[in-house]
Parts: structure tokens; sequence; C-alpha cells
């Protein structure tokens, strides 16, 4: 359903700015497959596109759903075309240089990893850990410690460059953040251990460091993988202003240009299933129009010639030529746009929770072990042991943990409501969504299934179902496909002549079938939204309306039971929006609201201190939602509120609203408390640490045990609920 | 002592040997696609 959907709303875009070319003159071109699960999909998807002549190389990434297809001279819609035939959904995906960039950034951290990880074992090995109690020689320690130290050293510099670039950025920008701490006491580490190694000394740190860098990179790597599938979701997602529109030139030609191109005056060509570019009005004759994604009105409207149009909608009825009146710029898309941006700067303004904790930490432990310092140096202690404790401090109190709390719980929880068709687009909207006091809802689309449904088969003659569908089956406007889905698979009527704002027919003389308005089947009644007529048999009427979702109302109670504020706005008229509020429970609503309203409303409730999650699936949804604390949009939004929400569901449910909220808010309890352990276990070693008792195997003991502290509370999330 | 340092050279070559080894499976792409290799080993041909 959804797929084909996508396809009557794809506008034309310009495909070969995704195109990668290479020296060889074979074509690159990726594009993201949604739905592949199993080695079925591979195997149809890479032998499908394989077929294409042309095209030399597929290959399907499961991990990804990205399918990589290297041609020569094929046109990337075919191989798009291919892969909805083949039944999945299809974006191109940007070819842009950053997703090398990306890429390399997770391979390097991986190489970190292991790099760490290694030494971690080893230098662990020979460390007085291993032999404490046991009677060693002196020269055989010497040895131990250096070897120590030449793994040590090296490895710890390697891979804790993403620590140190990332605190060099902080320190330039003069801001904290956890990375400053963190490259400190590993650089101190390392250096107070090659002091004492070098004047026989009793310990060294060498352990310490490299353990530090490999468990607090684990944290790194997990919110890399979290950010990694974030940026995927975006990437997919295609511009509207990059759409392509065919233009009548003075001389009579038809050419193509982009939309940006587009001046008040000029004469558009708009087919069957086009989104309109630009404000204008209808110049030849009537059509109808699906202003479903920008009113919430889901039956087709009739437009005559020289009615004005608004840019977004999509054209059901007839071709027509649009003469328009508004450059993009200055059209109902773009002004959403505009919106979209300025509420998504309000939003980065966001501070995440680990650097709120950064912002409390960092000057706690500097000043902690500034502190032990000058207490050392005041009772009387040389200068070398004065550092050397207050080093210490600084070792035993870096936020090993606290670098593993955040990632860890959302690492956790997304892939959780993954799995209950949530997809989290980034880790802080987890963050955000658990904050929320109010919930607003869009109507149509989101609360409904923003599509015509039949609603009185049950009291229809019988068969008549059966033969409507026959002729219904032949058209692509949304009232016929809505007979045609009720009715199911089946056979389509030869010969259906379909007339522009009347209806569809069939055969000839006395048995001629008619299907469509009332005035085209002859009926008097008004109540019905599609007729049906056989010959001189009196006509027969459908009702055809939108369909609540099924989930709608136990999600608005389950909602309530939070104690959260439920609402509808919905540019849809009073009836309908009074009717859909009374079903599924909503006490306040609004009808009748422009796009524009609808940001003014999230704008003023922000105002009033108040967090709103924001539901919907339209155009007219986009800058709201871009405007609420945090959103959400199911998987049929189109693709304008894919990019403005922060989170988007698969399938036609509505339920992991609710579940999507408690997770949210038992991660943000988990984190709060993975931060409580991990301050609470490296602060109680804090006075053992400046009193100068803390040797290498409490400060490993300590670092070791408050992490797995920290990912084993984590894990708790992904237990389902007791209750 | 004799033993201790050829332990100490084996322990130092076998971790060495897995961290090359891991670096290669890295750099020749082999955890690029997890669930891909575990599907593509269903398929008769390939």
């Amino acid at each position: 359903m959804g797929a084909l959907n996508l396809s009557l709303h794809q506008p034309n875009i310009d495909l070969s700015r995704y195109m990668r070319r290479a020296a060889d003159g074979s074509c690159g071109f990726e594009v993201s497959v949604k739905g592949a699960r199993c080695a079925n999909c591979i195997a149809k998807i890479e032998k499908g596109v394989g077929a294409i002549p042309g095209v030399e190389a597929a290959r399907l990434n499961l991990s990804t759903g990205k399918l990589s297809v290297v041609s020569r001279g094929v046109a990337p819609e075919k191989i798009l075309q291919r892969v909805r035939d083949i039944g999945y959904e299809a974006q191109p995906f940007e070819a842009a240089e950053s997703l090398n960039a990306d890429e390399a950034e997770g391979q390097f951290l991986l190489r970190c990893l292991a790099v760490s990880g290694f030494a971690t074992v080893f230098v662990m090995g020979l460390t007085d850990g291993i032999w404490y109690g046991t009677d060693i020689s002196d020269a055989t320690r010497q040895l131990f410690f250096w070897l120590a130290g030449a793994v040590a050293v090296p490895a710890s510099l390697y891979a804790g460059q993403p620590f140190f670039r990332s605190a060099w950025r902080g320190v330039a920008a003069r801001s904290t953040n956890m990375d400053i701490p963190i490259s400190l006491a590993v650089l101190l580490a390392l250096g107070l251990s090659i002091y004492q190694a070098g004047s026989h000394g009793p310990h060294t740190y060498f352990d310490a460091a490299v353990m530090l860098v490999f468990l607090l990179l684990i944290g790194r790597y997990l919110d890399f993988r979290l950010r990694d599938r974030a940026r995927g979701a975006a990437r997919h997602l295609l511009t509207l202003q990059s759409v392509l529109v065919r233009r009548r030139a003075p001389s009579g030609d038809i050419e193509t240009v982009t939309a940006r191109e587009v001046a008040p005056g000029d004469l558009l060509l708009i087919a069957t299933g086009d989104r309109i570019p630009v404000n204008g009005v209808v110049e030849d004759h009537a059509t109808e129009l699906d202003l479903s994604l920008v009113t919430g009105e889901i039956m087709p409207q009739a437009v005559g010639a020289g009615a004005p149009i608004q840019a977004g909608t999509i054209v059901t009825g007839r071709a027509m030529m649009l003469r328009a009146t508004a450059a993009v710029e200055n059209s109902l898309v773009a002004d959403l746009a505009r919106l979209l941006e300025a509420g998504q700067q309000t939003r980065s303004a966001y501070v995440r929770l680990a650097d709120r904790a950064a912002a409390l930490y960092v000057p706690l432990v500097f000043s902690l072990s500034l502190l032990a310092l000058l207490a050392w140096l005041i009772a009387g202690a040389t200068l070398a042991q004065a550092v050397t404790n207050a080093i210490a401090v600084l070792i035993i109190t870096c936020p090993c943990a606290l670098g593993l709390a955040v990632p860890a719980v959302q690492i956790v929880a997304t892939e959780r409501l993954f799995k209950r068709g949530v997809f989290v687009k980034s880790g802080d909207a987890l963050e955000r969504l658990a904050e929320i006091d109010t919930v607003i809802f869009d109507k149509t689309g989101t609360l409904t299934a923003g599509m015509p449904v039949l609603h009185n088969a049950q009291s229809l003659p019988s068969g008549i179902l059966e033969r409507a569908a026959r002729i219904a089956r032949a058209s692509r406007h949304p009232l016929a496909r809505a007979i045609a889905l009720a009715a199911g698979d089946g056979p389509a009527a030869p010969d259906v002549r379909e007339v522009a704002g009347a209806g569809l027919e069939t055969g000839s003389g006395d048995d001629i079938e008619r299907l469509g308005s009332a005035a085209w089947c002859g009926a008097l009644e008004r109540d019905y939204q599609l007729w049906y007529r056989r010959g001189a048999h009196p006509p027969i009427g459908f009702r055809l309306q939108d369909a609540i979702r099924p989930d709608s109302s136990a999600l608005v109670q389950s909602l309530s039971r939070y104690g959260l504020k439920v609402e509808m706005l919905s540019g849809d008229n009073a009836a309908n929006v009074r009717a859909v509020a009374e079903e599924v429970g909503i006490a306040s609503w609004f009808a009748g609201v422009t796009p524009q309203q609808k940001a003014a409303r999230l704008q003023s409730l922000r105002e009033q201190g108040r967090h709103v999650l924001m539901v919907g699936d339209g155009i007219n949804d986009a800058a709201a939602m871009a405007l609420a604390h945090v959103s959400i949009a199911p998987g049929t939004a189109t693709d304008i509120s894919q990019r403005a929400s922060d989170m988007v569901l698969r399938g036609n449910e509505l339920s992991p609203i609710a579940e999507a909220f408690d997770v949210a808010r038992r991660a943000r309890r988990l984190v709060l408390m993975n931060f409580a352990l991990a301050a609470v276990y490296n602060l109680t070693a804090i006075p053992m640490a400046a009193m100068g008792y803390v040797t290498p195997l409490i400060a490993a003991a300590t670092m070791a045990g408050s992490s797995l502290l920290v990912i084993a509370n984590a894990l708790r999330l992904a237990a389902p609920r007791s209750s | 002592m004799n033993g201790m340092a050829l332990i100490i050279a084996s322990a130092l070559l076998v971790g060495l040997g897995a961290l090359s080894l891991l670096l290669w499976a890295l750099r020749s792409r082999q955890y690029e696609d997890l669930d891909g290799a575990a599907a593509r080993i269903l398929l008769d041909d390939d």
C-alpha cells in the first residue's frame, strides 16, 4: 500500500545527480531499499536488477538496505522501477562525499577499538595485578614495566585519537566536554608511569591508560552506530526543490526545467499523479485535485478553469495546463520549508544529558585533584609525591562509566523500539520524548488512514461490489481504488472509459455500466460519495469515508493515562474533525487550521514552556513538527514530514507511540541511575586516591567494575516490563 | 628467565597476529554487511 502511494506521489526528480561516473565510463548508482530482510530478498533483487540490459553488477547490503548498481547507459529510473516492480520501496541514495567520510569514521573507530583491546589484554598480563602478593625480583619487574610501556604508550596514543581531537576542539572553542578529563587522564597516566618505571617506583598505570581508552571507545562506537543509522534515514529523503517540470515555451515547444527556473506567467504541463510545483491557476479545463497532504481533506476536489491552486497538491483527474502565479520561493511548499528550517534551528539548541553531566562533572574533578595537590604540599610531601597523588585522583575519577552511561542505554532502547517498528533517528530524540507533557495529533493520515474506505459494504445488494470493482480496477482515481481494495483481487472490465469529473463507463447500449458521481449515474440523493448504475436499474450508492485507524482510541487512552494532554489540529472541516475527535476521545481539537496556524500553535505552546510531541504526516504538518519538542511521523507520511520528524513508524499501527514514550522514560531513568552509579563508584575511590592508597590494582578494579555495572543496568531495558 | 622471555615473546606474537588479522578483515570490508553474510550462505549460486 505504502509503495503504491509513493509511486503515485513521486515527483519528477532529476536523478542524474545521484549517479557517480567512474573513469572507465561505467556509472555507480546507489538505491536505498526498504523491506529487504532475507536471503530470498537478496536473490530476487540482485537477479531482477542484474537482468536489466546494461547492468554489470548489483549487490545488496542487507544491514544497511543499500543496493549498489554498476551499469553502463541505464537510466536510474529504470533501476528504481525494477526494484519497485519486484515489490520493495526504493529511493536513490545521495552520492555525497560525506557518506564516505562517515564510513571512514566508523572504520577508524573500529581500528582504534581493536588496537586498544589487544593492548589492554596484553598489558594487563604484565602489571602487578597479576603477581600481586607474589615475590618477584626487581629486575623482572622492571622488565615487565618497560614491556608494558612499549605496548601501552603507542597503543593509547593511537587509539586515543578520537578523544584527543574532540578535547582539543573543546579547548579551542573554550567549552568543557568529557573528553578533556579523559585525554588528560590518559596522557598523565602514561607520563606518570614512564616516570615511575624510570625512577624504579613501585607502580605503573600503563594498564589503566589503555583500559580507559578501550572502555570509552566501546561507548563511542555505540554512539557512532546510533548516529550512523539516523543519517541513513535522512539520506534517502529527496529535496522538493530539485523537482523537474515541463514548461511550454512561447514557441510552443515543451522544455524540461527545474522548478526553481519557473517564473510567474509560465505555462506548465501537469500530468495525472504529478505534484503541483508552484502556486498557479488552472489554464485549460476542469480536473480533480488531491488536497489531503495540504489540508487533510481526503475527497478529491473538482476545480474548474481559472481556479487558483496551491503548490503541493496532487492532480488525480485529467492532465492539465497550469499558469504559474508565483515562483518556487514564494509558493506554499517553500514557505513550509523555511518554517521547517527555523524550527530545526531552535531544536539544535537542546543540550544532551551527557553534556549537562559533563558541565557538572569536569570542574568537580579538576578542583578535587587540585585540592589533593595543595593538601599534600601543605602537609609537607615532596612535589613528586603530591603530583603523583593528584594524578591518581584524576585517573580514578575519569568518567569511564559516564562515557558509557548514555550510549549503552540508548542503543538498547533504540534496538528495542526498532523491533517494535519505531525508527529512532537520534539518541537525543529519546531524551526529548521522555520530557513531553502534551501530545498533538494531526487527523488525516495520522489518526485516520488518510484515504477513502468503503463503509457500507455489508448493506450492498449481493454481487454489486464485485460488478463495481470490475470497473474500478481500471482506474487510479482514489475512490475507484477504494472500491477495488474493498473487493480484493479480481478481473477488470475491458474497455473502461474515464470521463473527468464524472466517472467511469463500460459496455454499450442497454447493458451500459457506470461508476461515478451522483449526476453521472442519475441519482438524486447526495448521501453517498460514489454511485453504480447498470442499464435501467436504479443506482446504488457507496459510502466512502476516511477510516479511523483501529488503534487510535487505545493510543489516546493510554497517553491520557500517562497524564499527557492530548490535542488534535486538522486542516479539515469542523464536522469531520469533531466526528473523529469524539470517536477516539480527544476533548480539545481545532478544525480548519492552516499550516502556518499549526506552526503558530506549536510556537505559543513552546513559549508557555510546554514540551509537545507532534504526530503528523502531511506537508502541512512539517513546520509544526519541526517546532515541536519531539515529533513522530507514520511510515506513510510525506518525505518532508519524515524529514522533520525524530522518529518514523513502520507499518500501519500507531500503538508503538505509547511504547516509545514508555521506553524513553525508562531509558531516561536508567541513564540518570547510571550517572549516579558511576559517580558514586568513582567518588568513593577519591578519598583513597587523595590519601595516596590507590594502587593500579584498585584503579583497574573500579574502572572495569563501574563500566560493567553501567552496561548491566542498561541491558535491563531489553527485558519486557514485568507488570 | 629464559622460559619467561619465550612466553612473553610468543604472547606478543600471537596477540599481534590476531590484531593484524582483525585489521585485515576490517580493511577487506568483511564487517560491512553482517546480516547479508548470514543470509547469503543460504543462496544456492553465488
